[in-house]
């Protein structure tokens, strides 16, 4: 049986190894940027149990992550380790880091910008996003739907580019 | 992949009865999302331009997204010991619970994007509201998908307006798709003896409270996109109960056949 005090440095342990562990879609950013990592919990026969969430309903990546943590944490001498898929509470933009969001627009995706009015109204203006590459605030809206879920598609009208924006989730 | 939602513990402690209301209901909210987000699937490197290519294969995604943890919930509720794929690909059309609006074809750009705006309010503004109903499981799926929902009725209303608003044709088309498909509106609202029952004992909420704010939101839509709703139309139903259009025939056919010749692949 392990004691209390192993058991936490061990989870401890879990969380700093899973940071190595990427969004296959955005490789730049970790589990822990992107806060999916919700939970790591190392029971008393050693089985680990780690808790994520998706970002989107229809994620692909989340098997891919899920399969990720198992390799990386076998690799690293946990054997035994079950990934569960937990849905509330919702995933939300809000839970990207500052770190990640740093890590985004390096990558050169626009990071979520905090909207002026309410989210869900359906009529109202689009959000002023930056422009990654040259930092003009004069852009446009392309679609809201762009290379993946959860990003949208703007051009910059300064520097002409094309790019994408990682659009707010609430 | 043995990636699966945590189960709902509260599940345990439902009466045989409540749950299998809740079975029903949610099946039939994952049969809904599964057809609709098939037929925008086919549009897949069909689109009228990429952009909205990627846009419907992205509606699709989420929607197929929300029939995952919709089947995985059922299965669970259901308790017979089947796997979301079971209750996906293995069922008859008869079985399927969905409302006749979303088997339709694809049509023209116009006909799925009308398919698509008369859908989305009804999801949106129902999602909003389950997003408080006492069982967890169909709580925190409609709180994830609430979410994702008011883009897609952004996309649809948007479209509603360029296209009604637009040249003469692209009017003379999205009018067209109005007048065709008007008369599957209604069953999104008409209750069924299960969506009754949860009602009625506040499980879900009852749907003649979510009309107003889609009756609302459609009105303000249509009005801006020059539009005329058809007056006195007799609504079409069935779906919900098991009588499909042909259209679902074909679907099925397409959709199940992988699992029909190779029993037991997984997702
Ligand atoms: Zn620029």
């Amino acid at each position: 049986m392990l004691l209390d005090t192993t058991k936490v440095t061990a989870e401890e342990n879990i969380w700093k190894l899973l940071e190595e562990v990427s969004d296959p879609e955005i490789p730049v950013l970790s589990i822990l940027d992107l806060g999916v990592l919700k939970k790591v919990q190392v029971q008393e026969n050693g089985k680990v149990q780690v808790t994520i969430t998706p970002t989107y309903s229809g994620c692909p990546a989340m098997n891919t992550i899920a399969a990720d943590i198992k390799l990386k944490l076998l690799a690293e001498g946990y054997p035994d380790v079950a990934v569960n898929l937990q849905l509330s509470p919702a995933w939300t933009t809000d839970w990207l880091t500052p770190e990640g969001k740093r890590k985004l627009e390096d990558y050169g995706i626009a990071p979520p910008v905090e909207p002026e009015g309410d989210i869900h109204a359906l009529f109202g203006r689009d959000t002023v996003v930056r422009c990654p590459l040259c930092t003009s605030e004069n852009t446009k809206l392309i679609s809201q739907f762009g290379s993946t879920s959860c990003k949208a598609h703007y051009q910059c009208e300064n520097c002409l580019e094309p790019f994408d924006y990682f659009k707010c989730l609430k | 992949m043995d990636l699966h939602h945590t189960p709902t513990a509260a599940v345990q402690t439902y009466s045989p009865e409540l749950r299998a209301l809740l079975f029903g209901y949610t099946l039939q909210l994952a049969d809904t999302s599964l057809i609709l987000g098939h037929r925008l699937s086919e549009w897949c490197g069909h689109g009228p331009i990429l952009e909205q290519d990627l846009a419907m294969a992205n509606i699709a995604l989420d929607l197929i997204g929300e029939t995952r943890s919709l089947y995985q919930y059922a299965a669970e509720l259901e308790g017979k010991g089947h796997s979301e794929d079971d209750l996906a690909y293995l069922r008859e059309a008869v079985d399927y619970k969905n409302p006749l609006l979303v088997e339709l074809p694809n049509g023209d750009f116009g006909d799925t994007v009308m398919r698509q705006f008369l859908f989305d309010g009804f999801h949106l503004f129902l999602l909003k509201e389950l997003q408080n109903s006492p069982d967890p499981g169909l709580a925190a799926i409609a709180a994830k998908s609430f979410k994702e929902a008011s883009y897609h009725l952004k996309w649809s209303s948007e479209w509603i307006i360029r296209l009604g608003d637009g040249t003469e044709e692209s009017k003379r088309r999205i009018q067209k798709a109005l007048a065709n498909l008007w008369r599957y509106s209604g069953e999104l609202y008409t209750m069924t003896q299960t969506e009754q029952q949860l009602a009625q004992s506040e499980f879900i909420p009852d749907y003649a409270t979510l009309q107003p704010q889609w009756d609302a939101h459609v009105a303000r839509v249509f009005a801006e996109a020059t539009l005329e709703v058809p007056q006195n139309v007799f609504m079409q139903q069935g779906g919900k109960t098991g009588r499909h259009t042909e259209h679902l025939g074909y679907l099925l056919t397409e959709l199940q056949y992988l699992q029909r010749a190779y029993p037991g692949l997984e997702w």
